[in-house]
């Protein structure tokens, strides 16, 4: 059975250029980048060319990134070492939606005496810029905001709260981690202080990370230990993973264009089929400031898990925030903030693409899936008692 | 992704009984859609009172489905003592178990069978004092204290995943805490055994075996292996330096049946493989 992989904000596949320019430093190169000897040195030359890669998507210098093993311990070294820096302050501000690499810290953080505000969201999954800007007190650490939400693909607009953040001196991170390779980064047109994202949501390998750290920001590190990332980071180089992201960032620089036209395009295609097709659904977070990738649509009724292991019968892989899914008993934290209502938000699915998807793939999930939804539905005591009217929005 | 039995998958794929009985005797609806799961049973009665038809329709995940599904058809054919009898451990045994976190499922079917064989006898008055100690989920004092006792539960997330009380918000983990002490300070005089499903059983044998009989055995360079285990037969096969001394025998009787008994069930008696 073919895979038909719609879940690219969980993890993508390696890029086949990717792999190529690892595989060599496994086995034949494997040489530590730190030593004295050419064999170990010329490692170090790719590592450093990798970081130009790197820093060129995001519009970064080289020595403004530092390689880690993933988004999360980005996400914790950037607000750990704010937390350092201002040690007298003790108020972090971040949102209701983030992912649990901020939302759980900050949650961890707050039993250790710092206040958190985390601000909501309107029911577009967007945020109230005024409450933001309220917010902000001379007892502000730091703020982390996410540039784009992993389960709506909501986009905040997180160069202006920097902005505004920054007028009052606070230090600004954010979690860019679904927003790398899928919309236009550019850190010399910005005022945000520190940007984390993640290998292997922009088709490098799992187990590399990126921080990124404004030139002039006081860091303080989160692993101490050599001199590796000028003693910012210490722990010997993922070597073969670095020289990875660095040809999975040119890839992105090259795609990104195409993420915003033909992915985007693919997107609204199996969107609007689905909504006409399938009657009481709706898609949660705004439609216009959203990753060109990502839809998230409940249909109302049902129950996601459901609605997955019917299409996992089918090959066709995807998420949902509901319950059962989540591990947990309540549906997605995101959803709630957004108030979407229980009978919609444990029949959500997340749908999200990447660039090697096609049309006929498209095609094949938008033949099966209302037929799967009205099998689902005939089992649903709720259902037949409801008016039939679309209420797609 | 959560590690169904072939058989639960089996059921969610196809499931039996979908649907509602027409002029049922006996009809039900339990769990909520902001519960996240929810469940209608009807069922009917042929002329000596046994089940002839059982019907359901489920919103909630594949184990729900695949639960109410197995539970429509273990009651065909029953009378309604008998279907009284069933527990929430064997719609999950029909299944061939479920993940520790999807217990409620089965829980959700026991309770919806016990409310639609009340709505036909007519529901008796409502337990004085029943309160609901989960505003998240609305579960009551009643319901916890029935799985605790059914299911021989210890501890919160033990109750979290039987009856979902507590999986919200949290503030009532102190009220569940008080509940799991009084309901097992009641069952300890009584010595109560709780009926062990066959899967059950096994699985605290093996870890009776693990935790307490195996060290034992390897500190004097022995070993102990289970092979099966039939009705209350425990076969096992004993190996290392047990294999070839002449007194394992009196160690299976006295140290290894004993302490099965202690830690399983009285019940239990030791036998070695044919060799």
């Amino acid at each position: 059975m073919k895979t038909v992989y719609l879940d690219n904000n969980a993890t993508t596949q390696v890029a086949s250029e990717v792999l190529e320019a690892m595989l060599p430093y496994f086995h034949e190169y494997y040489g530590n980048p730190s030593s004295m000897h050419s064999f170990g040195g010329q490692v170090a030359r790719k590592i450093r060319d990798a970081r130009e890669q790197v820093a060129a998507l995001i519009g970064a210098t080289p020595d403004e990134i530092i390689f880690t093993s993933c988004g999360t311990e980005s996400d914790n070294a950037a607000i750990r070492s704010a937390l350092a820096t201002y040690p007298e302050r003790r108020h972090i501000v971040t949102s209701r939606v983030e992912h649990p690499a901020v939302k759980s810290l900050c949650a961890n953080l707050a039993g250790q005496g710092y206040r958190i505000t985390e601000l909501p969201v309107e029911k577009n999954g967007l945020l109230d810029m005024e409450q933001f800007v309220d917010s902000l007190t001379p007892d502000t650490a730091v703020v982390s905001l996410m540039w784009s939400n992993n389960e709506t693909g909501v986009i905040f607009p997180v160069e202006k709260a920097a902005e505004l953040a920054h007028e009052r001196g606070i230090p600004f991170h954010t979690d860019a981690v679904q927003s790398t390779g899928k919309i236009p980064i550019d850190m010399k047109k910005n005022m945000i202080d520190m940007l984390s994202f993640s290998g292997h949501k922009l088709h490098a390998p799992k187990g590399i990370g990126v921080l990124y750290v404004r030139k002039g920001t006081r860091f303080s590190p989160f692993l101490i230990g050599g001199h590796q990332e000028k003693g910012r980071r210490g722990g010997t180089e993922n070597t073969p993973s670095i020289i990875g992201l660095g040809k999975a960032c040119e890839l992105a620089a090259r795609h990104l264009d195409t993420e915003n036209s033909a992915v985007r395009r693919l997107r609204d295609r199996l969107e609007e089929a689905l909504l006409v097709r399938i009657p009481k659904c709706r898609v949660n977070g705004d439609i216009l400031q959203r990753l060109p990738n990502t839809t998230n649509i409940s249909f109302e009724f049902v129950e996601g898990e459901g609605i997955l292991l019917l299409m996992n019968e089918y090959g066709i892989c995807a998420s949902s925030g509901s319950a059962c899914t989540s591990g947990s008993l309540q549906p997605s934290h995101v959803l709630r903030a957004m108030g979407v209502p229980f009978t919609m938000a444990h029949g959500s699915i997340r749908f999200s693409l990447s660039i090697y998807n096609t049309e006929e793939e498209i095609d094949f999930v938008i033949e099966k899936l209302p037929s799967i939804i009205e099998r689902l539905r005939g089992m649903s005591p709720y259902w037949g008692s409801a008016p039939q009217a679309c209420a797609s929005v | 992704m959560w590690e169904y039995t072939d058989k639960v998958r089996e059921h969610f794929l196809n499931p039996r009984n979908v649907g509602e009985v027409d002029h049922p005797d006996g009809i039900a609806e339990v769990g909520s859609i902001a519960c996240g799961d929810a469940l209608k049973l009807s069922f009917k009665l042929d002329e000596n009172k046994r089940i002839q038809e059982a019907k359901f329709k489920t919103f909630g995940c594949a184990s729900a489905i695949a639960s109410s599904s197995a539970l429509t058809e273990m009651i065909k054919g029953m009378t309604l003592e008998e279907a009284k009898k069933v527990t929430n451990q064997d719609i999950a045994a029909f299944l061939g178990g479920l993940p520790e976190e999807k217990m409620h499922c089965s829980v959700m079917g026991q309770e919806a069978l016990e409310k639609a064989i009340e709505n036909y006898q007519g529901a008796p008055a409502k337990e004085p004092g029943s309160q609901i100690i989960c505003e998240c989920f609305g579960v009551t004092d009643r319901e916890i204290e029935r799985a605790v006792r059914e299911n021989n539960l210890s501890t919160v997330e033990e109750v979290t995943n039987y009856t979902k009380a507590g999986g919200g918000c949290g503030n009532c983990h102190d009220a569940i805490r008080q509940i799991i002490e009084r309901v097992r300070a009641e069952a300890k005089p009584a010595a109560a055994t709780p009926k062990l499903t066959n899967i059950q059983k096994i699985r605290k044998i093996e870890e009776a075996l693990e935790k307490e009989i195996r060290p034992s055995l390897k500190h004097d360079g022995g070993d102990i292996e289970l092979i099966d285990v039939v009705g209350n037969r425990v076969i096992v096969a004993v190996r290392g330096a047990c294999a070839v001394c002449k007194a394992s025998d009196i160690t299976l009787k006295h140290f290894v049946e004993a302490k099965l008994r202690d830690l399983v069930s009285p019940d239990l008696i030791i036998e070695e493989v044919a060799p």
